[in-house]
């Protein structure tokens, strides 16, 4: 299998603290890779640095072979590269629908001459992009929220707003920081048949950040695990479950026992 | 009529942030000592439910009784003072300042036996001590949680609030969180808290509510609520 995204030797610190420390791994092309891992383990930041939010003080990125390190956002948005973040980022002011409806880029009614010269096709463009909204928030099941202001949404409605934002896009590789923090767990059940469904029918790549084990074993393959800024195993859930040093420093009895049930079914 | 150990009462509670109602109708109980979840889908209105309690929702209708005295609507300074404590999901911390003076910051109504209380804190989260140099900020998901959790026990609360304690936490601090606040709970301090890793919380609560579009679905014990099949599939993901 191809890579999507491969990491080689990235270092980041800031001041004393060693955040991300020659870690490197790769993310297979229409796969769907968890990564997990203690909290401060450096997985958010070496999030940023794929996603070119912050640079890395050494080592590589390569987006399908490029080398990308340091490009900024908006130029590996353009690339197919999206992310989500852990806390919500949304337009707290604008409704949950104009949240969506700003995100593909490049529609011609933000240019004035399009709007006086050729309001029609401003106005077509306008209703696909909006039938598309239509159907991102059927498909999250949000729809009852869509005229609300998205700061008055609870922090699970955010969560599935981010994840919207990014169906909006023509993505290839959607980086997802912990879209199940904070969501009941029969929507986050929801939430991984979404992310199975748009990498099986769109063929998104995905890496995502997650602390739910039952999602991470359900969805992910493989799965990196991530201690101290660099990789500490990696493989299929099964290889980590038995892991000795993953199951003291991160998953802890509890988790660990109920993934040993689980998988003894 | 109310009981002796009743310390919160919430009463058909109507109310939100300003626009519309998130809440409508919903009630919900602490007794003294007893951990007390709440559950349900995302919009329900849990957080918003536990908030009315601190004074940090406008209540239209019903009311808030804490510990015999009708609190509805009371500013939160107000109700810190007569015991209550609130840790929030979020900017829970003064990420700039040290451990040690997040703690001096819950402890500011404290007259005295500052350093005694956080002493006692420190016995708790042996963790904050060896760290109590450190800015909060820098400090890891679950290590803030116990900072948050340790500045909200200054001032000896009688009940305290926590808004989804766990969430983003790694598998093994969820675990460490619960067992805190099982011991926080045995210092005869009453918990009520909203989570989403709601089996777990319900493993350690004595009561638990589900909540659906701002009302009461379901009250039960928390073995009782993990028990029912219906809710099990709806709520707590099967």
């Amino acid at each position: 299998m191809t890579n999507m995204v491969s990491i080689q030797g990235l270092s980041k610190a800031f001041g004393g603290l060693q955040a991300v420390n020659q870690c490197s791994f790769d993310i297979p092309k229409g796969g769907i890779t968890g990564l997990i891992g203690p909290n401060g383990a450096g997985k958010t930041t070496l999030f940023s640095m794929i996603a070119g939010a912050i640079k890395p003080d050494s080592g590589k990125i390569l987006l399908e072979g490029e080398d990308v390190s340091g490009l900024p956002t908006h130029k590996l948005f353009a690339k197919g590269l999206v992310r989500t973040f852990q806390i919500p980022h949304e337009f707290s002011r604008m409704t949950v629908r104009d949240n969506l409806m700003v995100v593909p880029p490049g529609q011609s009614g933000e240019s004035l001459g399009w709007a006086l010269l050729a309001p029609g096709k401003v106005r077509a463009q306008e209703q696909e992009v909006r039938n598309k909204v239509d159907d991102v928030l059927d498909f999250l099941q949000i729809t009852h929220v869509a005229n609300e202001l998205a700061g008055n949404l609870s922090g699970g409605q955010k969560k599935l707003l981010e994840l919207g934002r990014t169906m909006m896009t023509e993505a290839k590789m959607v980086l997802l920081d912990e879209p199940g923090a904070g969501v009941n767990r029969t929507l986050l059940g929801k939430l991984s048949d979404a992310i199975q469904r748009l990498n099986r029918e769109r063929g998104y790549t995905f890496c995502i950040i997650e602390h739910d084990m039952d999602m991470i074993s359900r969805l992910c393959h493989p799965v990196v695990v991530m201690a101290a800024g660099s990789v500490l195993a990696q493989g299929t859930m099964d290889d980590i479950r038995r892991n000795e040093e993953v199951r003291e420093a991160y998953l802890g009895g509890h988790a660990a026992r109920k993934l040993d049930k689980d998988a003894a079914k | 009529m109310s009981e002796p150990d009743l310390i919160l009462d919430m009463n058909a509670l109507v109310g939100g942030y300003g626009g519309n109602d998130i809440l409508k109708g919903a009630s919900l109980t602490v007794r003294r000592n007893e951990i007390v979840v709440i559950v349900g889908p995302n919009g329900a209105g849990k957080s918003t439910l536990m908030k009315s309690a601190f004074g940090l929702v406008k209540i239209r209708q019903g009311s808030v009784t804490f510990e015999g005295e009708d609190i509805t609507n009371m500013r939160p300074d107000l109700v810190v003072r007569r015991g209550m404590s609130y840790v929030p999901q979020e900017k829970n911390v003064f990420p700039s300042m040290t451990v040690q003076e997040n703690l001096e910051m819950g402890g500011y109504l404290r007259k005295r036996g500052i350093a005694e209380k956080m002493d006692h804190i420190f016995q708790i989260f042996p963790r904050l001590k060896e760290r109590r140099k450190q800015a909060a900020g820098s400090m890891s998901g679950g290590e803030r949680q116990m900072v948050a959790m340790g500045r909200a026990l200054m001032l000896d609360p009688t009940l305290i609030l926590m808004d989804e304690p766990t969430a983003g936490l790694s598998p093994l601090f969820i675990e460490q969180t619960f067992d805190r606040i099982i011991e926080v709970n045995k210092l005869g301090i009453s918990v009520l808290m909203v989570e989403q890793n709601a089996k777990q919380a319900l493993e350690i609560a004595h009561r638990g509510y589900v909540l659906a579009m701002g009302r009461n679905r379901h009250e039960d014990t928390g073995a009782g609520l993990l028990g029912n099949q219906e809710i099990a599939e709806m709520f707590l993901g099967g």
